[in-house]
């Protein structure tokens, strides 16, 4: 039999990892269980930013605060290791209506503590010189960051496996074990392991952990291409989005939608996002989805038309139809926890869910409340329409 | 005819090398409406790549293999262009391929770098997809330095140009396709210092009956002896080059025999001086990424490379795909004629091939697969690396930071290697460095067999080749209901 631990956490990408690293800081012991390998779903697939720039007024800017300072603060002595880069953020908008939409944004996050500057457009071009000649306006985040969420998942598993951590790859979760209600440990591929606490961290396959335990968390995938251009000299020099994108994230829509993401990188590829759709585990190439990014990405930065693609890849952000994570203890279920449905925000909210959550699995009253993201809110079970493809995590 | 109608075809074949060329020729003269895209600016491919037609009109195919073959198809080829029956597209990279609701090809186009294409979409009933194979390469130290080059390479350069890349040869790694590479050296007048075989030609033994099915290939082993005999080229077998050495570029190699496990033996070391160019070739990997792309079955060949499964007339499990040459298999021009014929004429009328043809590709698959078998890639080659050799010359991943990320951050396949330290991300997408970081990221690499699933993963590269921001933003739609 697996020795018993005291938190199992059931995936290995950026969430989990940071659940895991933060319990063994806690004290707890850990077993995670992970059916490919470290970051090999929406981590691997994903551009590895650290945003306060699209977020809406709520909960989940106050997370967003959180994490960022959990990035800065907390994990600052292994920064290196997974290239944390204060790059900074623009917004541009080249039409009148997204004007106005960017005043208002940029007002209710100024009032709400966020780092935002409002920037003319001789200012736009010190910062950005290649962009359109259309913009009418901008504003400056220099509170956006970036990491490489790869790294970040590999090195959190290695600093909690030196800590004691337990890390199973290939080992699929099949079940859940209980006692009575209260779910206390998790059936796999790889035989029963024992725990107290289950915290679910599958990312966009979190809906079908949970209904192993019979308990409702709606998180469906939202599908998005990132297209990568050969490497260039320095031509975006920081992350470089219009301001339909924020209207885009905040949608429900299930159809194709499309705007324009454009970001340089330290290798010297540009990064070209971003597409939303909601098809299930869909993994064909969308022509469609592709002509649109190439489009936008053309308007903002003209000089892209002759740059080249060598590559694209696509991701299945976890995607909550309110908009919020789901994170924390499910008394539907007693035992199981959870911590999903970040949809594009992952990579940033998992410093600050790691260390929230180990502060609750630890039996301390977390920094921040987590009610907001609590899983009950989904109510009872009700099955989901059977779209997933790909089996559980 | 809408303008969309004439860029529909009965077949489209992908490659104008001697399996594409084979396939075309098949399925025009049954009748098919044919259309051929190539990457190459005029007909032959890699293994009858020949100097520019607008100057050298009318090559003699000296240093050639098959030429009769060659002039056979090309001939054919030119009759059906003549007949408006086969419409042939040079200077074209097929990026894509997508299915159509109704089931046809929709083959997205670019054109190769410096050059200009009519249309960036054709599309086709069946598809035939002949895109041959590269030179397949292993890092070691010094391999980064120029002077340094593909045997292949060297070869196509010959071809191509009528002269010769440097002065001082040496040609090493492992397989029949040193000799000719070497021979094509020597005549162009160049010095081939030694060529190094890692293998030991007693290998060959137990596959003495393989090979007395294929004669032609006795009769090219005995004409490359006497070329070597006349210009003196040293042959070594069991031995590889373990270092290139130079500063700005190569200017000597060291060599040493090997065990039968690949492992060098101590003390038998020699310098190699005055080398300015250094050929290697380990085989050759298949470009299997439109196929794989589609849904095409695979399987890991005899010589350790990612192919893909076909039936007796060619066919893959993806309805209407249709692939010969090397995708299928490493096998030489000899087969991949054979099997371009076979496929031309499935996909044209779903003719079944005769006994004879059988036969034939029977035999010449048996020889291919002694071949390999006789050839490995010796087991130990990853031992010859430093920490600080570069494996992933595009994104300068060196041997250290893959060992690394393997050991302790879990990167235990080719894909998550490629996302933990971006081997594979640049440029050449891991056509250089694929097989040996699918070789280092196994963690149980005793064997050095790349899994099936690494180079699978590999293999999944959806722009096949790259093409501008522009071309994606015009690109017209998959469905023909919403142009």
């Amino acid at each position: 039999m697996n020795a018993p631990s005291d938190v199992i956490v059931i995936g290995a990408g950026v969430i989990g990892a940071a659940i895991a690293y933060f319990a063994t800081k806690q004290g707890l012991s850990v077993t995670v269980l992970e059916r490919g390998l470290p970051a090999s779903g929406t981590s691997s697939a994903c551009e590895g930013n650290i945003l306060v720039s699209d977020k809406e007024l709520g909960p989940e800017l106050e997370l967003t605060k959180f994490s960022l300072d959990t990035w800065r603060g907390d994990l600052t002595e292994h920064a290196k290791h997974w290239e944390f880069e204060s790059k900074g953020g623009i917004i541009v908008a080249s039409r009148e209506s997204s004007m106005a939409s960017l005043d208002r944004l940029t007002q209710a996050q100024a009032e709400h503590g966020i780092d935002v500057e409002r920037v003319d457009i001789p200012r736009l071009r010190e910062f950005e010189p290649n962009i359109s000649p259309n913009a009418l306006g901008a504003a400056w985040y220099p509170d956006d960051c970036q990491v490489q969420p790869m790294l970040v998942a590999g090195h959190l598993l290695k600093l909690a496996r030196a800590a004691g951590a337990k890390v199973l790859t290939h080992t699929m979760a099949t079940g859940f074990l209980r006692q009575g209600d209260a779910v206390n440990g998790v059936k796999t591929s790889r035989g029963d392991f024992h725990a107290p606490a289950v915290v679910n961290a599958a990312g966009s396959w979190s809906e079908d952990i949970a209904a192993l335990a019979g308990v409702n968390v709606p998180v469906k995938p939202r599908k998005g291409f990132v297209m990568v251009t050969e490497p260039l000299p320095p031509m975006v020099h920081h992350k470089v989005y219009a301001a339909e994108y924020v209207d885009n994230v905040g949608s429900s829509e299930a159809g194709l939608q499309s705007s324009p993401v454009v970001e340089g990188t330290p290798a010297g590829s540009i990064l070209i996002g971003s597409s939303r759709e909601r098809i299930g585990f869909d993994r064909s190439v969308n022509t469609d989805a592709l002509r649109q990014m190439a489009a936008n990405a053309i308007a903002l930065f003209p000089f892209l038309k002759t740059t080249r693609i060598i590559r694209h890849y696509h991701g299945f952000r976890p995607y909550c139809p309110d908009h919020l994570p789901v994170i924390g203890h499910d008394p539907r279920a007693p035992g199981l926890w959870h911590a999903s449905g970040y949809e594009g925000a992952g990579i940033g909210l998992s410093a600050g869910t790691g260390k929230l959550l180990a502060q609750a699995l630890a039996g301390l009253t977390p920094d921040m409340s987590l009610a907001p993201f609590a899983p009950e809110r989904f109510g009872e079970f009700t099955p989901a329409p059977n779209i997933h493809q790909e089996s559980a995590a | 005819m809408s303008s969309q109608d004439k860029l529909s075809f009965d077949v489209a074949v992908i490659g104008a090398g001697p399996a594409g060329l084979a396939a075309a020729v098949a399925a025009a003269e049954r009748g098919a409406r044919v259309a051929v895209l190539d990457a190459g600016a005029q007909p032959g491919g890699q293994f009858w790549r020949h100097r520019p037609e607008t100057m050298v009109p009318d090559p003699d195919g000296h240093g050639h293999h098959g030429w009769k073959t060659y002039l056979d198809l090309r001939a054919r080829f030119e009759t059906a262009r003549s007949a408006g029956q086969l419409h042939y597209l040079p200077n074209t990279q097929v990026w894509m391929v997508e299915r159509e609701d109704a089931g046809r090809f929709v083959l997205r186009l670019t054109p190769t770098t410096g050059t200009e294409i009519a249309q960036a979409t054709v599309r086709a009933d069946k598809l035939v997809s002949c895109t041959g194979g590269y030179d397949r390469q292993l890092p070691l130290p010094g391999w980064d330095l120029p002077g340094v080059m593909a045997a292949g390479g060297i070869q196509s350069f010959i071809k191509a140009n009528g002269t010769l890349p440097g002065t001082r040869f040496v040609i090493a790694g492992t397989g029949p396709f040193l000799l000719p590479v070497a021979a094509n050296i020597a005549e162009a007048g160049g010095t081939v210092v030694a060529v190094c075989e890692s293998a030991s030609l007693a290998n060959w033994l137990p596959h003495l009956g393989a090979a007395s099915g294929v004669p032609g290939k006795a009769l090219e082993g005995a004409e490359y002896a006497g070329v070597f005999a006349n210009h003196r080229i040293r042959y070594r077998t069991r031995t590889v080059v373990t270092e290139v050495l130079g500063v700005s570029c190569a200017n000597a190699v060291r060599i040493a025999k090997v065990d039968a496990h690949g492992a060098v033996i101590a003390g038998s070391e020699q310098l190699l001086e005055d080398v300015d160019v250094v050929g290697f070739g380990w085989g050759f990997t298949p470009q299997v990424e439109l196929a794989v792309s589609l849904g095409a079955e695979t399987r890991i060949d005899a010589d350790g490379s990612l192919v893909c499964v076909v039936d007796g007339q060619q066919a893959t499990n993806v309805a209407g795909l249709y692939l010969a040459g090397e995708v299928t298999g490493v096998g030489g021009a000899v087969l991949a004629v054979a099997e371009g014929l076979v496929a031309g004429a499935a996909a044209a009328t779903g003719e079944a091939p005769s006994a004879g043809t059988n036969r034939q590709i029977r035999r010449h698959r048996r020889f291919a697969k002694a071949m390999h078998l006789a050839h490995p890639v010796p087991e130990k080659w990853d031992k010859l690396l430093t920490d600080d050799t570069v494996v992933c010359r595009c994104e300068e991943v060196n041997h250290g930071r893959i060992v690394e990320a393997r050991d302790t951050l879990g990167a235990t396949d080719a894909r998550t290697m490629k996302s933990f330290t971006r081997t594979g991300m640049g440029w050449c997408q891991g056509k250089v460095c694929g097989f040996a970081v699918s070789c280092l990221s196994s963690k149980d690499h005793a064997d050095n067999q790349a899994t099936h699933a690494s180079l699978s993963a590999l293999a999944k590269r959806p722009v096949a080749a790259p093409l501008t921001l522009g071309e994606i933003s015009t690109l017209d739609s998959r469905r023909p209901h919403d142009t």
